[in-house]
């Protein structure tokens, strides 16, 4: 067997013991906090996942992501309230939903060839204009928002404990790492990475940047709409400020670039560094509005100056260390 | 339709309004220009300025407009010493790193504001917030004039300072052709950080002439910052005058969008500009096209 795949064989037994692990936390434990936390490291875990792909995989930083997340969210419970239709059903439209928006925004803005950082603003820009829409139209309930009412059954989508959604989100985390898995291994995930490196050297021998691109932007999307959807489920509120916030859209990219961009388990080491650090701020300061967002901001900064390619960069590093004193 | 004397109060107001976003997108261009950066921490930034004049007035009893002399240098060693120290050393040869430098700054700002000052609304007092003087048929309030007239001063100012001067000539020099300046022994570091500290400086004296008319909260530059993009960009990336005249414009498209379609729908307008001018104008109105 070459090296290479080897390796994929590793890392797909690694993402096996990875979801059997976290999907037995449940039967270990019956505590609230526990469970809680480990859900909620998860949904932040895929907002990362969700960045990375057109982040990370394909170098097209979006300020914006938040885009998806509040059209994921907002469909999931404008269908169910509007339409009545079924949560599950809602969720598969969210997601699709969520798709199209990247499809949108992408095509627009990869056919006149925005790129760093004007793509970065133009996301941004793209999410306010939704999240003043959000507050002017009437089906979205303004800034009111909108209210699941409760209803638990798992048909519903609504679980009596918070292992069910544990489960769920664990679902799409796992989706997610096959994918990224998927790209760094398959022909289109190659063709992204090239994209990514130099676009037009990429073009040169007969890749399609703007087709790769938007099918990258389309699958970020759509796991961010999961996100957003998986949002309304649990906490059955939606408003235009979390839909469309910056903050979801920070959340995202910082969890990203923090874990290790463009890495399989760089979103996961992020996603989860970043939610203790969190918890332990929470315990330090207590509840004070915004100390997470410092916390993220500071972490943020001091990734970017000290260690540009993240936890998982820094594993690399020590690893090619490690084994290059070993030879030496 | 709107009565002709609505209609030039509205784009007067516009035009006050416009002057200061000018005064904001000038000295975001001018860090565009020699660093090739965006600095996306320019509104927070300038919330910093707002929450400076404020305490200023409200602590000490300094007039905003007596406040220059100490928020404009304030914020001057603001930017040197971020530049220096942070943003500086988080570039590694990429533009987006930088950019995500000044986003991680930007969240900091405004959540340590937060923490501090609470997100309540403020405003201040002075004898002159209320009066108002008639332009023909139109009635200015007293701030906002001054802001007009403030922002033109300064802004000519940075005219003076960058055509003029040594250092306007090393900035310019540094922005044209760093290597080559290096060559000539321009400590390019320190032009870089004297280009964001004038850079900041301006949002100093945005500041001050801004809060006699208007309010600070810590959610206040998110705002302006997008307004002093687009003004930027629709006025061509490092260009001055693109970006004095686009302030006026975009001060009037959104003093008359306001009017025509209401308050929030209005606030669409300058997005839908940025985003129509970023696909497909990218080089703006006074930029070379590419």
């Amino acid at each position: 067997m070459s090296e290479l795949a080897k390796q994929g064989g590793r890392q797909l037994a690694l993402i096996a013991l990875f979801a059997v692990l976290v999907a037995c936390v449940p039967l270990a434990t019956r505590s609230g906090t526990v469970l809680n936390f480990v859900m909620m490291a998860l949904y932040a875990t895929l907002l990362a996942q969700a960045w990375n792909i057109l982040g990370g995989f394909g170098g097209q930083f979006s300020f914006g992501h938040a885009l998806f997340f509040g059209t994921g969210a907002y469909i999931q419970a404008i269908a169910q309230l509007q339409g009545g239709i079924n949560a599950w059903v809602a969720l598969a439209l969210a997601i699709l939903g969520a798709a199209l928006a990247g499809l949108f925004v992408g095509a627009l803005s990869f056919r006149y060839g925005l790129k760093g950082s004007y793509f970065a603003l133009v996301t941004l820009a793209f999410a306010e204009v939704f999240r003043i829409l959000a507050l002017s139209v009437p089906f979205t309930g303004g800034g009111v928002g909108l209210m699941v009412p409760l209803r638990e059954s798992a048909a519903n989508l609504q679980f009596g404990s918070r292992s069910g959604y544990l489960w769920l989100v664990l679902g799409f985390v796992v989706a997610a790492l096959l994918l990224s898995w998927w790209l760094r291994r398959s022909r289109f995930g190659a063709y992204l990475q090239a994209v990514r490196d130099n676009e037009d050297a990429a073009r040169a021998v007969g890749v399609n940047p703007f087709r790769i691109k938007l099918a990258a932007i389309g699958l970020s999307g759509a796991f961010m709409g999961a996100a957003g959807a998986f949002y309304v489920q649990v906490f059955q509120y939606i408003d235009p400020g979390i839909a469309y916030g910056a903050s979801t859209s920070v959340e995202a990219l910082v969890a990203a670039i923090v874990g290790g961009m463009g890495t399989l388990w760089g979103p996961v080491l992020g996603a989860v560094v970043l939610h203790v650090l969190a918890d332990l701020t929470r315990n330090l300061f207590g509840e004070l509005p915004g100390i997470n967002m410092v916390i993220y901001g500071v972490v943020l900064v001091l990734i970017v100056i000290f260690l540009p390619r993240g936890i998982a960069g820094l594993g690399l590093s020590a690893r090619r260390l490690w084994k290059g004193g070993r030879h030496g | 339709m709107f009565d002709p004397s609505i209609l030039f109060s509205s784009v007067l107001n516009g035009l006050t309004t416009g002057a200061v976003y000018a005064l904001i997108a000038l000295g975001l261009t001018l860090i565009y220009g020699v660093l090739h950066i965006i600095n996306f921490a320019h509104g927070a930034c300038l919330m910093l300025a707002l929450y400076a004049v404020y305490f200023l007035k409200e602590r000490l009893g300094i007039d905003p407009y007596l406040a220059l002399p100490v928020v404009v240098p304030g914020m001057f060693a603001l930017g040197y010493g971020l530049q220096r120290i942070v943003i500086n050393r988080a570039g590694h040869g990429k533009d987006e790193n930088i950019l995500l430098a000044t986003l991680g700054i930007a969240i900091v700002m405004e959540n340590l504001a937060l923490i501090f000052f609470k997100s309540d609304t403020r405003n201040i007092d002075t004898a002159y917030s209320l009066s108002t003087v008639a332009i023909g048929p139109a009635m200015i309030a007293v701030p906002k004039l001054v802001a007009f007239a403030g922002a033109l001063v300064v802004s000519s100012l940075l005219f003076w300072i960058m055509g003029r001067t040594d250092l306007g000539r090393a900035i310019r020099a540094v922005a044209k052709e760093k290597e080559g300046a290096k060559l000539m022994g321009i400590d390019v570091d320190h032009v870089y950080a004297m280009s964001f500290g004038i850079g900041l400086a301006c949002l100093g004296a945005a500041a001050c002439f801004l809060l006699p008319a208007y309010y600070v909260n810590p959610q206040v530059g998110g705002g302006f910052v997008l307004v002093a993009f687009t003004i930027v960009v629709l006025g061509g990336m490092g260009s001055f005058v693109g970006a004095l005249v686009g302030g006026l414009l975009v001060g009037v498209v959104e003093s008359l969008g306001g009017l025509y379609l209401g308050e929030s729908l209005g606030q669409i307008g300058i997005f839908a500009i940025f985003i129509g001018v970023v696909l497909f104008r990218p080089e703006g109105m006074f930029g070379a096209r590419a």
